[in-house]
């Protein structure tokens, strides 16, 4: 079974449709015990971090996320999802997952043409070889929307990454972790090709 | 650095597709969902549905279709036309849409925007505004003014104005639909779009003009655009998604071509 996480974060059904979609079943998951039984997570969000964790918190599943990810259970991050495995978000000034060494911040463009939200697709440059990320070509464009953005503290953390004035990592990931700050579920059929092979991967790099 | 984007806009009575022309006289032209996945597969960027249904009985039908495109198109869209509370904006969010459009409501009640963004998030409210090219006046200093009702009522509102207080109240992007411009298929209002998008920091849609794949390169570039809107130009298959976006890299703009994707293995 796929969990996504249900921490009152958005529109999680877009996750669960499109999961739907490549033929994969999915269920909302909003306690630690359902979630501890999982064979794989989705994290998905959409909000404001200080908001997300607090609930996260008062349901035990900050918890239960930490103890899946140490048995090796495949976990994917969404946007939101994405900021909060860091340590630390500037959004509320929030304590954050710490699942990955670094700080969610936000875009303070120079140019005054970039507009906040960076809403809309963008070319992702892939870094690092990762399963997840083995059928993205150089040009290819995925869907955000968000007006934070992850800084891993690592640079072997950083996976792939975007230009928005200054370039950001897009998706970041360790071991059985990988987070995008885009949105696979809305990224037409290069999106729903990376959430089916997130639904094959075992969770090695 | 972000692609421009090409959104196409369907207006949907009683939950069938009809296209309204200066708002007057629409004729239904086809089934919303299956519209909507033509141009998802054709390479579209956003879709923006707008409910013109008359009848409050019929509202419910748009929340179906909302459901079916969900389940049917990964990319981006919004709805608008009917959106009066926080309740419609939420429950159009649960059937799927990314973003709701407010207009009417919120000149009538600009806190909407405000208790909308705070609901759903600022990046899913999109203020969609109807202008009018007035003359110049101390209470419309930029000669552009918000109308509503499908451009049947003047509201005072200087446009640049209203797009600067609907951005400090929370939306996230702004519609700029040209009245005069629209239907016409002579182009996007160049002047008011660009007018806009110099006064705000969010996204600004053109809309309302377009008649060839150089309109949208005028308002994306002279207009300062950030995505534009299309209808009537691919609707009746005067042109197609892909063949406005290939004009637009031609012309040396930034877009996202499609490419074919290799189903996943089992």
């Amino acid at each position: 079974m796929i969990a996504v996480v249900d921490y009152d974060a958005g529109n999680l059904r877009s996750v669960l449709r499109a999961l739907d979609a490549v033929g994969v079943s999915a269920a909302l998951v909003r306690d630690p015990e359902t979630l501890a039984r999982a064979d794989r997570i989705v994290f998905p969000g959409v909000g404001a971090a200080a908001s997300a964790m607090q609930t996260l918190r008062s349901r035990g599943l900050d918890g239960a996320l930490r103890e899946a990810l140490g048995r090796g259970t495949p976990v994917l991050g969404i946007c939101l999802g994405t900021q909060i495995v860091l340590d630390s978000s500037e959004e509320g000034e929030v304590a954050c997952l710490g699942l990955l060494p670094g700080r969610t911040r936000r875009f303070r463009p120079a140019d005054p043409a970039l507009k906040v939200p960076h809403m809309g697709w963008n070319e992702v440059r892939v870094e690092r070889p990762h399963p997840l990320l083995a059928g993205v070509e150089p040009g290819d464009e995925f869907y955000f929307v968000h007006s934070y953005y992850p800084g891993p503290a690592e640079p072997s953390d950083v996976l792939a990454t975007t230009a928005h004035g200054e370039r950001f990592a897009c998706a970041l990931g360790r071991g059985n972790l990988f987070a995008t700050q885009f949105h696979p579920e809305k990224s037409g059929p290069l999106g729903l090709a990376l959430l089916a092979r997130f639904a094959r991967w075992e969770g090695s790099c | 650095m972000l692609s421009k984007r090409v959104i196409a806009c369907l207006d949907v009575r009683d939950g069938k597709l009809a296209k309204s022309v200066r708002f007057v006289d629409t004729r239904d032209i086809g089934d919303p969902v299956q519209k909507a996945r033509e141009y998802y597969e054709d390479g579209l960027d956003e879709l923006v549905f707008y409910d013109i249904t008359a009848s409050s009985e019929n509202r419910g039908i748009m929340l179906e279709v909302v459901e079916r495109v969900a389940a049917e198109v990964f990319i981006p869209f919004s709805v608008g036309g009917g959106v009066r509370s926080v309740d419609d904006a939420t429950r159009l969010r649960l059937a799927g849409a990314e973003k709701i459009n407010v207009n009417s409501a919120a000149v009538r009640d600009p806190a909407l925007i405000g208790r909308c963004a705070d609901a759903i998030g600022a990046q899913s409210v999109v203020l969609s505004m109807d202008v009018l090219r007035v003359a110049e006046s101390a209470d419309i200093p930029s000669g552009y003014e918000i109308v509503i009702q499908g451009g049947r009522t003047r509201t005072g509102l200087d446009a640049v104005a209203w797009a600067e207080r609907g951005v400090a109240l929370g939306a996230g992007e702004l519609v700029v639909n040209s009245i005069d411009a629209d239907g016409t298929r002579e182009g996007y209002e160049l002047t008011l779009t660009r007018r806009i998008a110099e006064a705000v920091g969010v996204p600004v849609i053109a809309s309302g003009g377009a008649g060839r794949a150089e309109h949208l390169y005028d308002a994306l570039t002279q207009g300062r655009a950030d995505a534009a809107l299309v209808a009537s130009l691919v609707h009746y298959g005067d042109t197609t998604v892909r063949a406005l976006k290939e004009h637009l890299a031609a012309r040396g703009l930034k877009v996202r071509m499609p490419r074919a994707v290799p189903p996943a293995a089992p």
